[in-house]
């Protein structure tokens, strides 16, 4: 199982890419939800052996961020009846460029970490920081409410491969914790993202701007 | 016991849920706070000695911070009955439910003594705060929720990275992986450096974020600006308050390394960087409760301030803590009596507070002059132990930009708060029906008081608990 570990997070990386180059919503959506499956797949690989918690944190990683929060978040655009993210404030080409940018900086900056033995040449560290990083540049160059969330959950699947390292080590509430917050927080958002349906019939943030200096 | 302080308010949280009424329900409020407050007291006075691998328990640290936080929730839950029986018509079920919640949360964050779990905790404060934020329901407050949802998330979801990273550093330190603070402060010398820095950085920065620190300071002026003003006296010495502290834990950690000069250098810069932005906004700022938000940045910067200059300031800054908590008290529940009364926070509508409402202006000028830094008031002394901290450590340049900072934001204000205080009131504002109530001013008189009172006297046991944590956070008991 621990071979496939490389291969999974390649395709993790790739699928980084591919959410900073598509306009599509659904197909955003969809790809933060393979991301989250593949995270799930991965914490089986990563940990050796298997028993009751890691299949259960694999359940839950798979329902909530491969199911439970795509589903909604597809809810939403069907019922708000939007399809692409028209224009973000920043293009989709520069975006890419930034993307493949990070993901190499990251490459480079995790080598001059001091690994732990056992993830020395293991991609997970450089490929959580170039996740986190994608997801800072989906949430901060998008205008769409929807496409913020999607960033935001591709930041948390970052944060999640890093804490893969930590699986032996870290205690299972840490682990729960995340989940459990990951689905509070997009519940909370969720809700709010009705409310700014209903107040301006559109999902999209340029609205929200009366505040500021 | 620690856990009834957090257990009580979640079940007063509940009981909003069972009664019907709008009027009576604001009275679970005071009594709830009251109960908190009083078990706060006894456990304080039962000295419970910290149990090794506890989740909960009391150091010296978090002590004073959670005696301060159910004194400002009591008087705020007080001052909450009357803002809500003001309001009969705004529905207050779920308003109230939340702020239980919040508190409940609130007191786990600080008791915990497991990094993880307080980053639950903080996180569960975040979410249910943002209710609270939408009380009024207009555009404008769903606006403001949402920015303060997003980058609280965000923040929050870096503050994990950070943990993960400080998890890391302990796992490559080839310690014993326990997450407690008293473990991982004990065995800090051996942690991985590069990574403790690198989780210091995350830490602070997404704790920060929470705190309100510029450039992170984004969701404060509109978060506080649109939510009722109680909220934002319980967000400003609250939420971050909470925040303040587990930047406090990990600035312990890095102390507890011996790799504390960097630690240091990242808090005086941020927090001179924080006191100019806000100096910045405060200048001709329009809206009186967007320039308490900005206030609150400051005294952010302050208080991390204090922290970097080390020593002295670390004493000056846990003093400044209880000061600021209590002076916003203050001014955000007197700006929200002078909010309902005129019906508008721009200071064009708004003239002659002092005139129409005689108590609350009064208050609300001298909430200004002490969370200015005049003399009698608390944060009088507290600002000048971390300016004299800088001069006894020689940073003469801190001291001075710290001193300009505070003359700039002295006069920016004033400009503000004397357009509201003085002059004639409108004839619409005349005419609103707001009064002065026992509910809505008590509070405020009472935090007013306190702040007095720390000026001129802090009582031994005060002073006491507050050396002693900050020997607690510099390892030297």
């Amino acid at each position: 199982m621990h071979n496939l570990v490389g291969p999974l997070l390649v395709v993790v990386l790739l699928l980084n890419f591919f959410l900073l180059g598509t306009s599509r919503l659904q197909g955003v959506i969809n790809a933060s939800a393979m991301q989250g499956v593949l995270l799930g797949v991965l914490t089986l690989c990563v940990h050796e052996g298997l028993n009751v918690w890691i299949g259960l944190i694999t359940l839950v990683t798979v329902l909530v961020k491969g199911v439970l929060i795509p589903g909604m978040l597809l809810r939403a655009i069907r019922d708000a009846a939007i399809r692409r993210e028209i224009e973000p404030f920043i293009g989709f080409l520069p975006c890419l460029l930034f993307g493949a940018l990070g993901t190499g900086a990251s490459l480079i900056f995790a080598r001059t970490l001091p690994l732990a033995k056992e993830h020395v040449g293991s991609l997970l560290v450089p490929a959580a920081m170039a996740t986190v990083w994608t997801g800072f540049l989906v949430l901060t160059t998008r205008r769409k409410a929807i496409n913020q969330v999607v960033g935001y959950l591709v930041l948390e699947n970052g944060i999640y491969i890093m804490g893969l390292t930590l699986l032996h080590a870290m205690p299972f509430m840490v682990e729960m914790g995340v989940l459990l917050d990951l689905f509070v927080g997009i519940f909370v958002m969720g809700i709010i993202l009705n409310h700014i349906r209903r107040e301006f019939s559109s999902l999209d943030t340029a609205h929200l701007s009366a505040l500021k200096e | 016991m620690l856990v009834l302080t957090i257990l009580l308010p979640l079940l007063f949280g509940g009981l909003a849920f069972a009664f019907r009424s709008n009027l009576k329900r604001p009275w679970l409020l005071p009594i709830g706070g009251g109960l908190h407050l009083l078990a706060t007291c006894l456990i304080l006075l039962g000295q419970a000695p910290l149990r090794d691998g506890a989740w909960l328990g009391l150091d010296p640290l978090n002590k004073v911070v959670l005696a301060f936080l159910s004194v400002l929730f009591f008087l705020c839950s007080v001052y909450a009955r009357g803002y809500l029986v003001g309001r009969p018509q705004q529905p207050n079920r779920i308003f109230i439910a939340a702020l239980f919640a919040f508190l409940g949360m609130l007191t786990l964050a600080v008791e915990a003594q497991h990094l993880g779990l307080m980053w639950v905790a903080v996180e569960a404060c975040t979410l249910s705060s943002a209710p609270l934020l939408y009380f009024n329901q207009n555009p404008r407050s769903l606006e403001a929720t949402w920015k303060y949802l997003l980058i609280g998330s965000v923040g929050i979801a870096l503050a994990l990275l950070g943990s993960y990273f400080l998890a890391y550093s302990a796992l490559h330190g080839g310690m014993s992986t326990s997450l407690f603070f008293p473990d991982l402060v004990r065995e800090a010398p051996h942690l991985s450096h590069p990574w403790l820095r690198a989780a210091f950085i995350l830490l602070f920065v997404g704790y920060g974020t929470k705190m309100g620190l510029a450039p992170m300071h984004t969701w404060k002026p509109d978060a506080y600006g649109e939510a009722p003003g109680l909220v934002g006296a319980l967000l400003a010495g609250g939420l971050t308050t909470a925040a303040f502290l587990a930047v406090l834990r990990f600035f312990q950690i890095c102390t507890a390394a011996h790799d504390v000069a960097f630690a240091r250098g990242i808090m005086v810069t941020i927090g001179l960087f924080s006191m100019a932005v806000a100096a910045v906004f405060m200048v001709r700022q329009r809206d009186y409760k967007r320039m308490l938000a900005y206030s609150s940045v400051e005294h952010m910067g302050i208080l991390v301030l204090g922290i970097g200059l080390g020593g002295l300031g670390v004493f000056g800054s846990l003093l400044h803590l209880v000061n600021n908590g209590l002076t916003k008290g203050v001014l955000f529940l007197a700006a929200a009596n002078i909010h309902r009364a005129f019906g508008s926070k721009r200071v064009e509508d708004v003239s002659g507070a002092i005139r129409r409402l005689p108590v609350t202006g009064a208050l609300f000028l001298a909430g200004f002059f002490a969370i200015t830094g005049s003399p009698p008031f608390g944060p009088f002394f507290s600002e000048f132990t971390i300016l004299r901290a800088a001069v006894v450590g020689g940073r003469f340049w801190v001291a001075g930009l710290f001193l300009i900072m505070l003359f700039v934001i002295f006069v920016g204000m004033s400009a503000t708060v004397f357009a509201v205080v003085q002059g004639e009131p409108s004839e619409k504002a005349v005419a609103s029906g707001y009064k002065d109530t026992a509910f809505t001013v008590g509070p405020i008189v009472a935090f007013l008081a306190i702040v007095l009172l720390l000026g001129v006297y802090v009582p031994p046991p005060l002073s006491q608990a507050l050396h002693q944590a900050a020997g607690f956070i510099e390892g030297t008991p």
